[in-house]
């Protein structure tokens, strides 16, 4: 059974937020008002965290490229009272919008803050109402939402793989993030593959998890900057 | 007991004049609460109409108030069954007076606090989820199997003491007969009939006392059994019990008081009962202060840099003032008063019982924000301000829960009479007879 994963190199990384732009449009993630954004009611399945560093004019920013980490050993999935949160057996943790009765209990417990609410009826603004996504269902009020791993897009190249006759190729699954990286920060594959360069990555020296010493197991690896910072 | 004693039912009149008698106080107050509970009901609509965004929750902090209350509430209905079957099963003369308020708190408190995760539902309408979809591996289905089986355990173990008072009321004749007489159950007070009851209520409140616990013990594991700083603590099991039930005294202190006052039960509720709850309050104060200062102390030792934030944020940051006014209210204040004799009066009491059931709120809210508000991989400090329409709610669950108090009030006894009139024929005897056991040179009847 393949396990996929994401290896983001933050020495390639731009912080240019193309990956976010690009899982909002692909995910069909509603769009809230500027008031409400302030107020942390902003959804991003593909997050960029920035941090500053120092004192002006010594500053340094730091950006990172946060999707849900899709953990081998979620957190998230054990506390939800109705398993609408669950690990698939390829090792994607995902969502069951229809089933979540919106306790919120999977956002206290992820240790990454990966979950987004709707807080109220989601809204696509002008013309991301007509250019939606018909891949990815539409969400409602009231129910949480996160990265999927733009899973949708695996069920699409396992169809085409199968009547092929023919195992899923090397990168041929990728997110959309991953896709939209104009610095080609972003690898994305099978863990199980050896070959795989997601694979390859993982075991980079620069390699690093968020969270490896909860056991949690995140699946989206980080490869440290090469600069001294 | 110089003069002969009178027929009990004159003896105790002053029991049965609340439920014939209602003044103007009454209904005003009740008037004004049913506002407040009809605002609440109001606000609530309109979250279920616009959504959770109406109040101050967000991203990071996605709990507010509602599980805030949801621990607080269920705290104070510790109170009741708990402290009532551990006097009755350690034969406490002096419950006697004492068991129906507490009970009675149970109930009420419980089903208003069981509701406050439903109020925190983004989909209340897909509550049914739990049953058709639920996973017994998540503690929120723990919680759930824990509070009903709580709630009809104290609704039981309120309901079947009141038989024979009920029985008392039919007798008597006047109002809603059918009621009374359905829920006399066929009360008349044979031997059998008494012998039954005794023994149900006997095994009623050895079962209870577990269920209490295990009660508040879950909800405490909503929090730990998450991986979060401040939350993922190993005693806060026993932690969250000692805090319910310190609250739960606090509470009963309140209402004993506020109703000894409006129904003139002075006599029946004497300094002494009072200040042998007080006793019971001082020392929960300090098995509590003990729990938080272990508590933070192994934080602080360990100095683990993300718990290190979470304990900062709560001693000098934005939580300070809260922080601080919980260790004023549920340490300073309760021992100061009860220590010294000269401020152990009554209203020195109510003083204590206020200031704990406030420290004691404090204390829900300081466990449940500050960890949420102080997410990891250095992402800001949320914010959480909540809004109107929780404050509402929370007015009108408490609203709610004076109302359901005054509403019983009218319909039964708050005192349990058969009780305080056993207590005056059996009890002097088999207090007697059991000092008597203690002593040496007796034969030591067991009973």
């Amino acid at each position: 059974m393949a396990k996929w994963a994401m290896v983001i190199d933050l020495d390639k990384c731009t912080g240019c937020g193309a990956c976010n732009v690009a899982c909002k449009m692909e995910n069909n993630v509603p769009i809230v008002d500027a008031e409400e954004a302030q107020a942390g009611r902003a959804l991003f399945w593909m997050d960029m965290v920035t941090t500053f560093e120092g004192d002006f004019p010594n500053t340094h920013v730091k950006r990172l490229p946060k999707p849900c980490f899709h953990c081998d050993d979620p957190p998230c999935t054990v506390v939800c009272p109705v398993g609408a949160t669950y690990r698939n057996p390829e090792g994607i943790v995902a969502q069951i919008y229809h089933r979540c009765i919106g306790c919120r209990y999977c956002m206290a417990a992820c240790p990454f803050t990966a979950k987004y609410f709707n807080w109220y009826e989601p809204k696509w603004i002008g013309e991301s109402n007509d250019v939606g996504n018909p891949d990815v269902s539409r969400r409602m009020v009231g129910v949480v939402e996160k990265c999927s791993f733009c899973s949708h897009r695996l069920q699409k190249v396992k169809e085409t793989a199968d009547i092929e006759d023919r195992p899923i190729g090397d990168e041929e699954y990728v997110p959309a993030c991953m896709e939209s990286c104009p610095a080609d920060a972003i690898a994305f594959g099978d863990l199980e593959d050896k070959n795989s360069k997601v694979a390859r990555l993982s075991r980079s020296y620069r390699v690093f998890r968020y969270g490896e010493d909860l056991g949690v197991e995140p699946k989206v690896y980080y490869l440290a900057r090469r600069t001294g910072t | 007991m110089k003069t002969k004693p009178q027929p009990s039912v004159d003896r105790d009149e002053t029991l049965f004049r609340p439920i014939y008698e209602t003044g103007k106080g009454f209904y005003v107050a009740f008037g004004i609460l049913l506002i407040i509970f009809l605002w609440a009901l109001y606000m609530y609509i309109a979250q279920v109409w616009f959504g959770l965004g109406l109040t101050g929750m967000n991203q990071p902090v996605t709990w507010g108030f509602y599980i805030v209350n949801f621990v607080f509430f269920i705290g104070i209905s510790h109170a009741g069954t708990l402290i009532s079957a551990i006097l009755r099963l350690s034969k406490a003369e002096w419950r006697r007076p004492i068991t129906r308020m507490a009970e009675v708190i149970t109930a009420i408190v419980l089903a208003i606090g069981g509701l406050h995760p439903i109020l925190d539902l983004g989909r209340p309408d897909r509550m049914m989820n739990l049953l058709t979809a639920g996973r017994l591996q998540s503690p929120l289905l723990w919680d759930v199997t824990s509070i009903t089986a709580y709630f009809t355990a104290s609704t039981v173990y309120l309901y079947l003491p009141m038989i024979p008072d009920i029985a008392k009321i039919r007798d008597r004749g006047g109002k809603l007969q059918w009621l009374y007489s359905f829920m006399a159950w066929g009360w008349t007070g044979t031997e059998h009939q008494q012998r039954v009851l005794n023994r149900a209520i006997n095994i009623l409140m050895v079962m209870v006392i577990p269920i209490a616990i295990s009660v508040h013990t879950v909800i405490s594991y909503i929090f730990s059994m998450t991986l979060q700083p401040g939350w993922h603590s190993t005693i806060f099991g026993p932690y969250f019990v000692v805090g319910a039930i310190f609250s739960g005294i606090a509470a009963l202190m309140i209402v004993m008081i506020a109703f000894r006052r409006a129904y003139h039960l002075e006599d029946y509720l004497k300094e002494i009962h009072f200040r042998y709850l007080s006793t019971l309050l001082l020392i929960m104060s300090l098995i509590w202060s003990y729990f938080t200062f272990s508590e933070y102390l192994t934080g602080v030792f360990g100095a683990e840099p993300h718990e290190m934030h979470i304990i900062m944020y709560k001693f000098a940051g934005p939580f300070a003032l809260l922080f601080w006014g919980m260790v004023f209210c549920n340490f300073l204040v309760p021992v100061i008063t009860l220590s010294f004799k000269k401020l152990r009066t009554i209203k020195g009491i109510f003083v204590a019982s206020v200031a704990v059931v406030v420290g004691m709120w404090l204390e829900r809210l300081i466990i449940v924000v500050p960890s949420l508000a102080n997410p990891r991989m250095d992402l800001p400090v949320g914010i959480y301000v909540p809004t109107i329409l929780e404050w509402a709610l929370f007015a009108g669950g408490i609203s709610a829960f004076v109302m359901g108090f005054m509403l019983f009030s009218k319909f039964f006894p708050l005192v349990s009479i058969w009780e305080i009139e056993e207590g005056r024929t059996h009890g002097r005897k088999a207090v007697e007879e059991r000092i008597d056991s203690y002593l040496p040179g007796t034969s030591g009847a067991s009973s």
